[in-house]
């Protein structure tokens, strides 16, 4: 398992299918990127329907996005950012056969990735304290307390305030459906690094051989150009009523 | 030369992918594709005999106008299963996972798929899927037609639809994959000298429909995941009392299921070509025009969803866009039907059982097709709509076409995968019993339809009892043709004579190998040289052992 | 209009047989004639780039024709004309419920005159269902949120099917009726027989009434909503400077999501009215404003589901509302 094969032929991660490591190599990055295209096709058919009822029910959807932080939402922009910085790292580690920092670079990659997710799991709480998850729970109680905030705050008309109150329903529904996706897709990026993380730790990557760490490099960085697209479409646009 | 006899006696090769290795743990976790597309030909086999008896009980059902076979409700139940079985667990698979997965590699002179493990995976998760929805059809059944249309199915059925939902959502996955497979082995793992322009139209056909598969099916996915969170906590995405809008539903569920019946039709496609050239043994007419209309119909085919919504709401003017997209699509289907007919001009047709597929195909799904021009005329939809004209119309385009396509390269290709040959007279039988069941079962449909039946009717109106009869008589007879194959195929694999490795004179790499292939599929990776369907005139086909 | 949508279907189908024929011929023919025998190989023939494309430009120009002729039957067909009688159904799991202005109710069965165009307007109180009767060649999907219209003219006395062709359930298949086409005297007899509970207007007006609407919308110059008297079918400008047509789709949207289009010059005070008025309500308020707008003028178009107009008509329509200004008294408060 050295790092210092002269031939590719006999590398041994060379699987059966394939005739030499740089066949395998150029079909695994692109089978990367054919699984990465399907899921945008996820993500934006989530996004379409999302877009389509923000245009619906604009003044629903303000009131909903003002009522998330954008304080944890900045944070945990800035925690993935770190994470695929991080990431690239531990793919050029990967690069030069340095092991240490392979595993350094992953496990710091594995800590923001969880901090990413510790983070997300306090806002879900507040929106629970809320009342804000969507259902029955949310149909008793969270109508009146955002109808309350939006006459107090924003000046809206009693009437106007409780018919929006109930549409925000349909916005947080959206809430939770994208970033629960995404989260989904965080928590199988962080088995994703485990597994990476043991092999590097047998030292199997090195210049001939970086592949599974390239790759999944770019699963991560996937993710986070994800997040780059649902912070701005839920917590920053249209926070406030101006026109 | 002929194609049938030779004076050579052959005998089965002694080592080959299915004695290469024994027992369950051998196939359960195999990572060979040609296992693989055994444990598919199972699998959905399986699935076609459930659906199959869901429409049998349907056609007795409907013989009389009274409805007095069963409830409304558990007749409203059997066509959603008929519905869900047959799209999701056995269309949308049966040629790119048992054909495609078996011949592909090997068309292309690769020793497998791009990602083994991926394609066993898939096979995997479609049990999965297929799991779910065998608990929802046991425990209760789902009775919300498999289109899930909303409101209905997000808050007025009490059967399972989530259950199933997740189990479509399953299969969806496997076939995500699947596509994926396809995609980066054409693209990454051709043999020497094989360039696009020299790849079989099964190939080209198989990748069209890999693209739609991997660009089409995550949309499903999200719709269905969606209709499951309002299904469970009555949220108002789709539901109107709540703000929702159940049009939208319309929209994201028919941006995958139209480019969907692509997907089921284009791998046939791709069979019928195969069939087409070698039992005329000439070159396809016309090859780049075929592949490239494959790739049209993909294209096309994504555009033209809500030629299914015509009457549902949508303006008149992205009507009027919609309609004229449809007829977009459809001209590279009728550009493939001419070039399969002039294929045979001036070739040497022989008629064996897939050739007689092939001809049912082409000839039914001219039909098919163009009843399709009939549904996207927008002021003559606003009559079929929701009749047995649609009925009828994806019942000849899948059934007449695909069905038929799968069975014709079924028959092609068994003698490759098992390495014996099916009993010919037995089998052109069927293929006649089949295309005469079908037109009986099928077009008294269109008439049904244009006289007004809507489609999903427990109970209808007496004058259309006539023609139901027909139907009903007609499937009786459809039933026969279909299970005729799947006793002597069995059949077949204990006494049927051996193939050798070209029974049928083709070309094309897969032919080249023995019947049937080892694990590795060729001893020596095959160098191509030649164009597709290089039927010289003497010489024999050479034959590498 | 039934009579014009078969014969694009005859046209249709003589196309179908044409090409199918054609191809199971040749196939036939091919098969036979060119059947294998030993000593005649197959031609090798490539293709012809000639003949694609005379069997591509062949089916595109037929396609189109097609296509012309079924999109104009199917504009004409979301065109009721203006003079239409107008019915109103509600759909439910499982019956249809139609009302007539004049107060007739019926239960899965419609009375139609003969030659005389009818309008349909329908709404579904649950799932969607779709109406239709195949005599006609008329069908419509019936949708929960939204008001749909079809159109249609009997022209021979008798009883048709009513078919709902949209699944909705356990009970899809008997959501049947019929519709009965008299003879206009018979069906002015028969109009005669069932006015017991009313005019809608008449209704409707007791609604108005009932749920307090004339509070605030009143033509008095401190009234808090606008004046109703003479809106239907006219333009209507919102806060945002949107200018939309009040058809029946505003109407209901203004009593069921009053905040969703805010009228330029008022407040957003109304409250929803959403669980508390029925669908037969709605339409009973809706034949009471149209009844009061009756002597105000003509609707502005006939067409039956916008609710917006193109921003190429706004100037024209904007030009309209001055001179209506100038000439009657305001629609409502201004600033």
């Amino acid at each position: 398992m050295s790092n210092s094969q002269t031939t590719t032929t006999d590398h041994p991660a060379l699987v059966h299918q394939f005739d030499d490591m740089v066949q395998q190599k150029e079909a695994s990055t692109f089978g990367m990127w054919v699984f990465l295209l399907t899921e945008i096709m996820m993500f934006g058919g989530l996004f379409a329907a999302y877009l389509i009822y923000r245009l619906k029910y604009y003044d629903a959807f303000v009131a909903g996005s003002s009522s998330i932080d954008v304080t944890w939402g900045f944070i945990n922009t800035l925690v993935l950012i770190g994470s695929s910085l991080t990431m690239a790292l531990a793919v050029s580690a990967a690069q030069r056969g340095v092991r240490r920092q392979q595993q350094v670079f992953l496990v710091l990659t594995m800590v923001l990735g969880t901090v990413f997710l510790g983070v997300k799991a306090i806002e879900y709480k507040q929106k629970y304290d809320e009342h804000h998850i969507p259902g029955g729970f949310f149909q008793t109680f969270a109508p009146t307390d955002i109808a309350h905030d939006l006459v107090e705050k924003e000046g809206k008309t009693p009437e106007a305030a409780s018919q929006i109150a109930e549409r925000t329903q349909i916005f947080f529904c959206f809430y939770f459906a994208m970033t629960g996706l995404h989260a989904l897709h965080m928590i199988m990026g962080l088995v994703l690094m485990t597994w990476l993380l043991v092999r590097a730790g047998h030292g199997e990557f090195g210049p001939q051989y970086y592949t599974p760490v390239e790759l999944g490099g770019l699963y991560w960085h996937f993710v986070d150009i994800v997040w780059i697209y649902l912070f701005p479409l839920l917590y920053l646009i249209n926070r406030t009523h101006g026109k | 030369m002929s194609s049938t006899t030779q004076p050579v006696t052959h005998v089965m090769p002694a080592r080959h992918y299915l004695n290469d290795n024994y027992g369950i743990r051998s196939w359960l976790l195999t990572k060979d594709h040609k296992r693989i597309a055994i444990l598919y030909l199972f699998s959905i086999t399986f699935f076609f005999f459930i659906g199959g008896i869901f429409a049998s009980l349907i056609r007795l059902h409907l013989l009389t106008p009274g409805g007095e076979l069963f409830q409304a409700d558990t007749y409203n139940k059997l066509f959603t299963m008929h519905g869900v079985n047959m799209i999701f667990f056995f269309l949308i698979p049966s040629v790119p996972a048992v054909l495609g997965n078996f011949i592909l590699p090997i068309m292309l002179g690769a020793k497998d798929l791009a990602f083994p493990k991926i394609n066993l995976l898939s096979w995997y998760i479609f049990m999965g899927g297929a799991t779910f929805a065998l608990i929802a059809m046991v425990s209760g059944g789902v009775d919300t037609g498999w289109t899930f249309y909303t409101p209905l199915s997000s808050g007025y059925v009490k059967t399972n639809v989530i259950t199933m939902a997740v189990g479509i959502l399953f299969a969806g996955f496997s076939s995500i994959f699947t596509g994926l497979n396809f995609i980066v082995t054409t693209h990454r793992m051709r043999a020497p000298g094989l360039t696009w322009g020299r790849l079989p139209l099964m190939v080209w056909a198989n990748y069209a429909a890999s693209l739609i598969m991997i660009l089409g099916t995550p949309v499903l996915a999200i719709t269905l995941i969606l209709l499951a969170l309002e299904r469970g906590f009555h949220i108002g995405i789709f539901d109107p009392k709540l703000g929702g809008d159940p049009v939208l539903f319309q929209h994201m569920f028919w941006f995958y299921s139209h480019p969907a019946v692509y997907i089921m039709i284009l791998p046939g496609m791709g069979v019928i070509s195969e069939i087409v050239t070698c039992f005329s043994r000439k070159r396809v007419f016309g090859y780049s025009f075929i592949a490239f209309s494959s790739i049209a119909i993909a294209v096309f085919g994504f555009v033209v969803w809500a030629h299914h919504m015509f009457v549902a709401g949508i303006s008149v003017y992205s009507a009027m866009v919609f309609s004229l997209l449809s007829y977009a699509v459809a001209i590279p289907s009728a550009v493939k039907v001419f070039n399969w007919t002039a294929t045979m001009y001036k070739g040497s047709v022989s008629l064996d059982t897939p050739m007689l597929y092939a001809l049912g195909f082409i000839g039914l799904f001219t039909v098919g097709g163009l009843t399709g021009l009939f549904l996207a005329a927008l002021g003559l939809d606003v009559h079929i709509h929701d009749t047995y004209f649609v009925i009828a119309h994806f019942h000849y385009v899948m059934v007449g076409g695909m069905v038929m396509a799968y069975l014709g390269g079924l028959h092609f290709w068994w003698p490759k995968i098992t390495g014996k040959l099916y009993p010919e007279a037995a089998a052109k039988l069927a293929a006649l019993i089949t295309f005469i069941g079908f037109n009986l079962t099928f077009f008294p449909q269109f008439i049904l339809g244009y006289m007004g039946m809507p489609r999903r009717y427990a109970t209808y109106a007496p004058e259309f009892q006539v023609l139901n009869v027909f139907s009903t008589a007609g499937a009786s007879i459809l039933a026969v043709g279909f299970i005729l194959p799947a006793i002597y195929f069995v059949w077949s694999l204990k006494y049927g004579e051996v193939a050798g490795p070209n029974p049928w004179g083709a070309t094309g790499l897969e032919w080249q190998t023995s019947s049937p292939p080892p694990t590795h599929n060729f001893y020596q990776t095959p160098v191509v040289t030649e164009e597709p369907y290089y039927y010289g005139t003497e010489e024999e086909v050479r034959v590498v052992q | 209009m039934a009579g014009q949508v078969d014969a694009l279907y005859l046209f249709l189908v003589l196309i179908t047989t044409f090409f199918s024929l054609l191809i199971a011929i040749l196939i036939l023919y091919f098969a036979i004639k060119y059947k294998r025998t030993p000593g005649r190989p197959a031609e090798q023939i490539h293709g012809s780039t000639l003949l694609e494309i005379v069997w591509t430009v062949i089916p595109l120009g037929i396609s189109m024709v097609i296509f012309l002729w079924g999109a104009f039957l199917y504009f004409h067909m979301q065109r009721p004309p203006s003079n239409a009688l107008e019915i109103y159904g509600v759909a439910k799991q499982w019956m249809w419920k139609f009302e007539y202005p004049a107060g007739q109710r019926e239960i899965n069965s419609l009375h139609v005159p003969t030659g005389q165009p009818v309008k349909v307007t329908l709404i579904s109180q649950d799932v969607i269902h779709s109406f239709f009767v195949p005599a006609f060649r008329v069908k419509q999907d019936v949708l929960p949120n939204r008001y749909r219209t079809a159109w249609f003219t009997a022209t021979t006395p008798g009883t048709y099917h009513l078919f709902c062709s949209q699944y909705c359930g356990t009970k899809h298949s008997g959501m049947i009726g019929e519709v009965v086409v008299m003879k206009p005297a018979d069906f002015a007899a028969w109009m005669e027989s069932g006015k017991a509970e009313g005019s809608l207007a008449a209704n409707g007006e007791k609604l108005f009434q009932q749920f307090g609407c004339t509070t605030c919308h009143r033509p008095d110059s401190g009234a808090r909503g606008p004046n109703l008297e003479g809106l239907y079918g006219r333009p209507v400008r919102l806060q945002d400077n949107r200018v939309v047509v009040a058809d029946d789709n505003y109407i209901r949207e203004s009593i069921l999501d009053p905040n969703a289009k805010i009228v330029n010059g008022f407040q957003p005070i109304m409250p929803t009215f959403r669980g508390v008025i029925s669908e037969e309500g709605l339409l009973q308020i809706i034949a009471y404003l149209k009844s009061m707008s009756e002597q105000s003028g003509q609707p502005l178009n006939n067409r039956t589901s916008p609710t917006e107009l193109r921003d190429t008509e706004v100037p024209n329509v904007q030009q309209q509302m001055q001179q209506d200004n100038q000439n009657q008294k305001p629609p409502g408060k201004q600033p």
